[in-house]
C-alpha cells in the first residue's frame, strides 16, 4: 500500500491490508494532532524516498519478529489540523499479544527514524519546527 | 574525485536556502564527514548549521565516518519529528 498520503487517513483501507480469518487480534494506532497553546494545526514535510524505504526495512523488521502478525502503516504529509490523523497502524496476529507488540515496535521505530518533520502553524501566523529532542535551538524551534 | 549529491531538508533547507547542492570530495577514502566541510565550505547559508548532524547516505542513516563515492547522496536530517 502507499505508505505516504496527503488526504485524510482511513482506518478501513488497513484493516483490509491486515486482515485474515487466521488473525484473531487486531490493533490499531492513530496520532492525531494535539490541540495546544496556539496551533491550529502542523504542517508535516518528509524525504519522500528514504522515508518510504524506512517504512518497508520496519516493517520488514515487524514481519521478522512477528511472522504470524500482518502490520500496515500510512503517514500523512501536509497540513494536517487539529483532531486529524497523522499516522495510521493497524496490527493483526493470530493472539492479541503479538498485534500489540508488532504495533508498539513500529511506532517507537517510526519515532527513532523516521526522516519526516513538523512545522507547528499558530493562530498569529508564525510558525516553528518541532524539536523532539527537546533541546534549545537557535532558528525557532520550540521544545517538545 | 567523487561527485556527492547533498539533500537539505526542513529546517536545514530554510537555514541554507537551498534543497540540494553537489560537492566534490576526493575520490577514494572520502567520507561523510568530509563531504559535510565541504558544504560548510561552499553551500551559503550552511555556516549556520548545527555543529552536530544527523546523516543519511543512500537512504540509510550513517555515522559520518561512512565512505562516499561517485554518484552518492548524502542528506542532513534535522531532528525527527515523525509520527
Amino acid at each position: 500500500m502507499t505508505h505516504l498520503v496527503t488526504q485524510r487517513l482511513t482506518v478501513d483501507a488497513l484493516l483490509a491490508e491486515v486482515e485474515g480469518p487466521e488473525r484473531g487480534g487486531t490493533c490499531v494506532f492513530l496520532g492525531t494532532v494535539r490541540r495546544e497553546d496556539d496551533v491550529t494545526g502542523i504542517e508535516y514535510s518528509a524525504y519522500d524516498q528514504m522515508a518510504i524505504a524506512e517504512i518497508e526495512r520496519m516493517l520488514g523488521e515487524a514481519r521478522e519478529r512477528w511472522p504470524e502478525a500482518r502490520v500496515a502503516l500510512q503517514h500523512r504529509l501536509g497540513l494536517i489540523p487539529v483532531g486529524e490523523a497523522s499516522i495510521a497502524i493497524a496490527a493483526a496476529a493470530p493472539h492479541r499479544d503479538a498485534a500489540f507488540a508488532a504495533c508498539r515496535y513500529v511506532i517507537e521505530e517510526v519515532k527513532k527514524r523516521l526522516p519526516i518533520w513538523k512545522k507547528e502553524l499558530h493562530a498569529d501566523g508564525s510558525a516553528t519546527w518541532v524539536d523532539p529532542s527537546g533541546k534549545p535551538v537557535a532558528g525557532g524551534l520550540r521544545d517538545r | 574525485m567523487a561527485r556527492v549529491t547533498v539533500r537539505f531538508f526542513a529546517r536545514y533547507a530554510e537555514l541554507t536556502g537551498c534543497e540540494t547542492a553537489a560537492v566534490l570530495v576526493p575520490g577514494s577514502s572520502a567520507t561523510v564527514g568530509d563531504v559535510l566541510t565541504r558544504v560548510r565550505e561552499t553551500v551559503p547559508g550552511a555556516r549556520s548549521l548545527p555543529p552536530r548532524l544527523l546523516a543519511a547516505l543512500n537512504l540509510r542513516q550513517v555515522k559520518h565516518d561512512a565512505i562516499v563515492k561517485d554518484g552518492d547522496e548524502v542528506a542532513l536530517l534535522p531532528p525527527l519529528s515523525g509520527g
